[in-house]
Formats: structure tokens, sequence, C-alpha cells
């Protein structure tokens, strides 16, 4: 039976799709966990960095023209107290520099009612300026007081390292879970696809009733299908073997007849010569029935072949009944068979096909013996396991160099004038093969030939 | 002997029963199951040959009919299929034996003894001839009540034989009677039987004597 092609798998597939997902959502779930907390984060410091800046706007006085600032320590403490980073400030009245760092970098506004943010180096380190500007009038005309105050970033940047690391993990957690969700989902998918398989190829080999066992929407049109199948090779088996049945009936009663008519003229006519033809005639007649009830008998065989049945056999009763059953014919010819087994055993396969194999062997030996001779039949165990042999007296095989005599339709060159079809070793020759076993054909030292089912012993 | 023929073909069912009737058994034809009832019911047979495919059914069922009835009388099937299944299944229905068409008569013959002798029971067709004895259904032969072993083909010959003492057969008539077509014989073969018959016939007052150029005969010494 050749294998079916297996090109990608349903499981695999599936859970590929669900894992690449799990990943775009967990890669996505960390840039975006990542940029709300630093937006956060930013978002407080420069709340903080504002007020301070405007705690010190609102200590600003205009007296007299003269603009006096106080620190106050609200508005450094402010910082302080959240982080223990380095604090610039820089205060200026339009470009005229008044104290502090005058070399703070300056945060641009579009709009000078809210404060201004900018993000840059300072004295080599990373800082936030937060800026916040109000009109002031002073002598020289009216002009904008700024005040700056600027925090290093070091606490920040830790902060913000730690709720990266936080947000890898919250990723790579959510991968996890998606993976083992994913696992899931792919085997109870395919579940139902196993246990169909299990249930099909769990029957026997004649078990051709539909699937009836419940099936996912689906799976339906499958199993459907697959019913409709099984149906059609029920009916289709039923078929060739009820036409099997009907070919030997028509082929064969036609022939009885006929060759019943010839056997009673024969009685009748008084000729040598016509006897003569009569005899040709029912050998032919005898060549034609029995070609064609050996060809059935090997359709049969190829039939059960592909069904094995798997019974227990006793070889030897097995032996002695397909003996005595063929004993009347070898009676005609006055051949005796005689029956050695001696050991008993038993063997696994099918009765009716070994019981086909065994009659080719004994037929054969029968046919081929001359009159009164002895046909000896045996069982026995050796190194090469069981082996059951049929010993005539006959010509024995003419040509044993190669194994023409089992190809279909193929007879020995010392055959003319015996009825048969060359199907007799071909039959004995699948069967034993199919019981893992073999069929050897010998010839006897004294004459004769020896043709053994051997079994391997297991 | 008695025969009863089961078989619907009538081409088929003449020939047989003008085959056997040569052979100097009566048989009765029954073209189908109803039929074969109403004979068997009234005739005692000494065999019944029983066709499978029937119009009215199947044989099997009258193999387990004639079976439940306690009938002693031995079936043996003639079946056109020669499939080994179906012949295991004619023997757990109670058939004595089975036979696949055409039949061949000397096989027939054979079988029909072997069924018989396995039945054992009573002589039933006891035939005598000077101190000869010889029951036909069985194949024994007795010389003044002790009985003789013989082969096959001998008993074939001396059956010939007895059934028309006086008669002469040629030696090619004999050849037909006692090969089989599928043996190449000469009609000399036919003198080693009757020389092995002659033999066991030693101590009777009956004899197998030559008729010079037409053959042989049996007859009072």
């Amino acid at each position: 039976m050749t294998q079916p092609v297996a090109q990608g798998s349903i499981r695999r597939r599936l859970l590929i799709l669900l894992l690449v997902g799990a990943a775009i959502f967990s890669v996505l779930l960390y840039f975006i966990v990542q940029s709300v907390a630093r937006q956060v984060a930013q978002e407080s410091q420069d709340n903080i960095l504002a007020a301070s800046a405007l705690s010190v706007m609102d200590s600003a006085r205009s007296v007299e023209g003269e603009i006096t600032v106080d620190l106050p320590y609200s508005a450094l403490s402010m910082l302080d107290s959240v982080t223990h980073e380095r604090v610039f400030y820089a205060i200026w009245l339009g470009q005229e520099h008044l104290t502090g760092y005058a070399d703070l970098p300056r945060p641009q506004s579009n709009d000078v009612n809210k404060p201004s943010f900018l993000s840059d180096i300072f004295l080599g380190e990373e800082v936030r300026i937060a800026a916040v500007r109000r009109p002031f009038s002073t002598d020289t005309g009216h002009a904008f007081l700024e005040v700056s105050v600027a925090q290093t970033l070091a606490g920040q940047r830790e902060k913000l390292t730690r709720i990266s690391r936080m947000s890898l993990g919250i990723g790579a957690g959510f991968f996890v879970l998606c993976a083992v969700a994913a696992l899931i989902v792919a085997r109870s998918t395919i579940r139902p696809l196993d246990r169909l398989t299990a249930s099909v190829s769990r029957r026997g080999p004649k078990d051709l009733r539909p699937v009836a066992a419940p099936v996912p929407q689906e799976m339906v049109p499958l199993v459907a299908s697959l019913n409709r199948f099984m149906l059609r090779l029920q009916s289709s088996l039923n078929r060739s073997e009820d036409f099997i049945a009907e070919a030997a009936h028509r082929v064969r009663t036609p022939l009885a007849i006929v060759r019943t008519k010839a056997e009673i003229i024969q009685r009748r006519v008084e000729k040598p010569e016509n006897r003569e033809a009569i005899r040709e005639m029912i050998h032919a007649i005898d060549d034609s029935s029995r070609t064609a009830g050996q060809l059935l008998d090997h359709a049969m065989v190829a039939f059960r072949l592909d069904n094995l049945a798997q019974e227990k056999i006793d070889l030897s009763s097995f032996l002695h009944e397909t003996v005595e059953r063929l004993r009347p014919i070898s009676e005609i010819k006055d051949i005796d068979i005689k029956v050695s087994a001696t050991d008993s055993a038993v063997v696994k396969g099918d009765t009716i096909l070994l019981q086909s194999a065994l009659h080719n062997l004994l037929d054969n030996a029968i046919k081929y013996s001359p009159a009164g001779a002895r046909v000896e039949v045996a069982l026995r165990r050796d190194d090469d396991g069981l082996r059951l042999s049929v010993k005539d007296t006959g010509p024995g095989y003419p040509d044993l160099e190669n194994d023409r005599l089992t190809g279909r339709f193929e007879r020995g060159k010392n055959a003319d004038g015996i009825v048969g079809s060359g199907l007799g070793l071909t039959i004995a020759k699948d069967v034993v093969e199919a019981h893992g076993g073999q069929l050897e054909l010998r010839n006897n030292p004294g004459g004769g030939a020896c043709a053994s089912l051997l079994f391997p012993s297991s | 002997m008695r025969f009863l023929l089961i078989e619907d073909n009538e081409a088929l069912a003449s020939a047989v029963v003008d085959r056997l009737t040569l052979d100097g058994h009566v048989v009765d034809h029954a073209g189908d199951l109803e039929t074969a009832w109403d004979f068997s019911a009234t005739t005692d047979y000494d065999l019944i040959l029983l066709d499978i495919m029937l119009p009215d059914g199947d044989g099997r069922t009258f193999l387990s009919r004639h079976r439940n009835q306690k009938s002693r009388t031995p079936v043996i099937v003639l079946t056109a299929r020669s499939e080994v299944s179906d012949r295991v299944s004619l023997l757990d229905h109670g058939a004595d034996d089975y036979m696949v068409k055409p039949i061949d008569f000397s096989e027939l013959e054979a079988r029909c003894r072997a069924v018989l002798r396995r039945r054992g029971g009573v002589a039933r067709n006891l035939m005598t001839f000077g101190d000869l004895g010889f029951d036909s259904s069985s194949g024994t032969l007795r010389i003044n009540g002790r009985a003789v072993q013989l082969r096959t083909r001998e008993l074939r010959l001396f059956e010939v034989f007895i059934n028309a003492p006086g008669q002469v057969f040629s030696k090619s008539v004999l050849v037909d009677r006692l090969f089989s077509y599928n043996e190449d014989v000469t009609d000399n073969a036919i003198e080693v039987y009757v020389g092995r018959l002659r033999k066991h016939l030693g101590g009777s007052n009956v004899t197998i004597t030559t008729v010079r150029g037409l053959g042989y005969k049996l007859e009072l010494a």
C-alpha cells in the first residue's frame, strides 16, 4: 500500500499562525507599555519642573523698575524631594541674563502663557528644562521675565529602564500564555480528526459500515464522502463476488451438460476412432472447466489476500481434513496418501486460503503420480520453522533453476497430456507468502517432486 | 442404487439421469425444493445429489431441514462455485461431501462410496453371483462370506463384470470405465488389472475368462 503524501500539518500550521500572532501582540504590548510609561514619567517630571519654575516666577517683584527674584525654598525642595538630581536654573529678562546659569539652553516657546520644555545636554549631562514667561514692566519698557528650571535625568533613566524591563516581562509573559493557549487550541481542533482516524483504523478488515460517531460540522462533508466511498467499495466487492459466482455457474453448467452427454455417447459408440475422439473431447472439457475453476480460485485468493483473516489454525488437523477431502480422488488412481504429522503446530492465518494452497499441491501430486503410487504428506518442525511438504513419485519439476513454474499460466515442459491451468503453484506461492512463509520446490533424490510450504517459527 | 437428483437445469439433469441410469442406478429428478420434499418424504434413497441454486430457494435450506429430520440419507452437494468458503459452509450445513460441476462421474462414484462407507449401516445393494456376494454401495466383496480387499481400480473393474455376468467387454470399453480421461493409457493396461482380479477370485467358483479377439467376461467356472 502506498503511503499518502503528507504536505504540511494542520496542527503545525495552526500553531505557527497562533504563535506568530502572539509574538506580534507581545512586541506591540511591550512598545505600548514602554511608551505610555515613558510619557507618564516625562509628564510628571515636566509638571514638577513647571511648578517649580512658576513658584520662582511668583516670587519675582518689580519694585521701581528693579526686579527682585527670591529663590523660594519650596521651589527647589519640590524637585529635591522627588529625586536626588542636580538642579539648575536661569532667569532672563528679555535678552538680559539676570541670574543662574547663563549658558543653560532656553526652550523656545510659541505660546508665552504656557510653560515650554526642552531636553538637552548641559554640562555633560542630560537635562530636562522647563521655562515659564511672564511680561514685566521695567523702566526700559515691557519685557518678558523668563524663569528656566532644569533637572538632570539620571534617575529618570533608571526608572525608565525599570519600566522597560517590566514591560519586556509583561510582553514575554503574554507570549508564554498565548503559546500555551495556542497548543491547547491546536490540539483540541485536531482531536476530532484523530478520533475519526482511530475509529476508522480500529476497524476489522471487512468492516465497511459507515462512520456513525458524531463529528464537527466542518468534517461532515469529509465523513459523508468517506461513507459514500465505503458504500461503493462494499457494493463493488459484493458485485465482484457475485459476478465470480455467477460466471462460474454460467460457464460450468453447460460444460457439465456437454461432459455428461459425451460420457453417455462414449458408452454407446463402437468404433475405436470415435471413442478416441470423444475421449479427447472430454479431456478438453475437463481442461477448460478446471481452468475456469482455478481462475475463480485465483480471484478468490486475490480477494482474500487483501483482507487476510487471522484465525488460529491447527495445522495437524487442517492437514488431515484436507487430505481426507482429496482421498476419493486419489483412490480413483489407486494412489495412497500417507500423512505423517509428527509435530502439532498452530499458525495464524486464513484457513480457506491455506486449504486452497495445500489442495493445489496435493492435486498436482495426484495428477503427476503414476497409478498405484504413494504420495507422502508430512508436517515437521525443523531449523527453518514449520515445513508442510507434499512428496510424489511423478516426473518431478523439469525446470527448477528459475521460478518460472510459479508464474501465472506457466506449466512444466513435461505437463503435456495432464489437465491443468498453470495456476496451482501461483496460488500456493501467493498464499504462503501472504502468511510470511515461502514455497519451496525440490526434486527428490530418488525421483519425483517435493513441494513444501514453509512457515517461519514465531 | 437409488438416487434423488435435485437440479433445476433440465438439460443437465436429464444428462445426469441418463448417465447414472447407464451405470444401473435408479434416479428420481426434482426440479425444485417443493418436489424434492415430496420425493424424499415418500421414498427411501441411498443418496441425494443436491444443487445449491434452485428456483424456489437455496439448497442449504433443504440441507438444514433434511438434517433436522434426522434422515440418514447422505447428501452430496453439486455446486458450480468452486470457492472453498462455499464448500466449508456447505459442510457446516450438514452436507456429507460436495462436488464442483462439471461432474466427473468416476469421482462421483468414488465420493458416493466414501460417503456410504463412512455412514456404515446395512448393506442394501447386495448382489450375488456364484459364491460371490457384493455390496455395491460400500464396495465390499465377499467370497463364501470372506471379505476380500480390492483396490479402487480392481473394484471398479469387478463392478463392470458383476453388473452383467456373461457379457463380453472389450479392452477399450474397460479402459474407458477404469481410467480417468486425464490418463494416457493403452488397452494393454487392462491386462494387469484383469490379472490381479483373477488372483483375488482364485478361491471362488467364478472366473474371468478371455474371449479371444473380443475381450473378457465373468462366468461360473
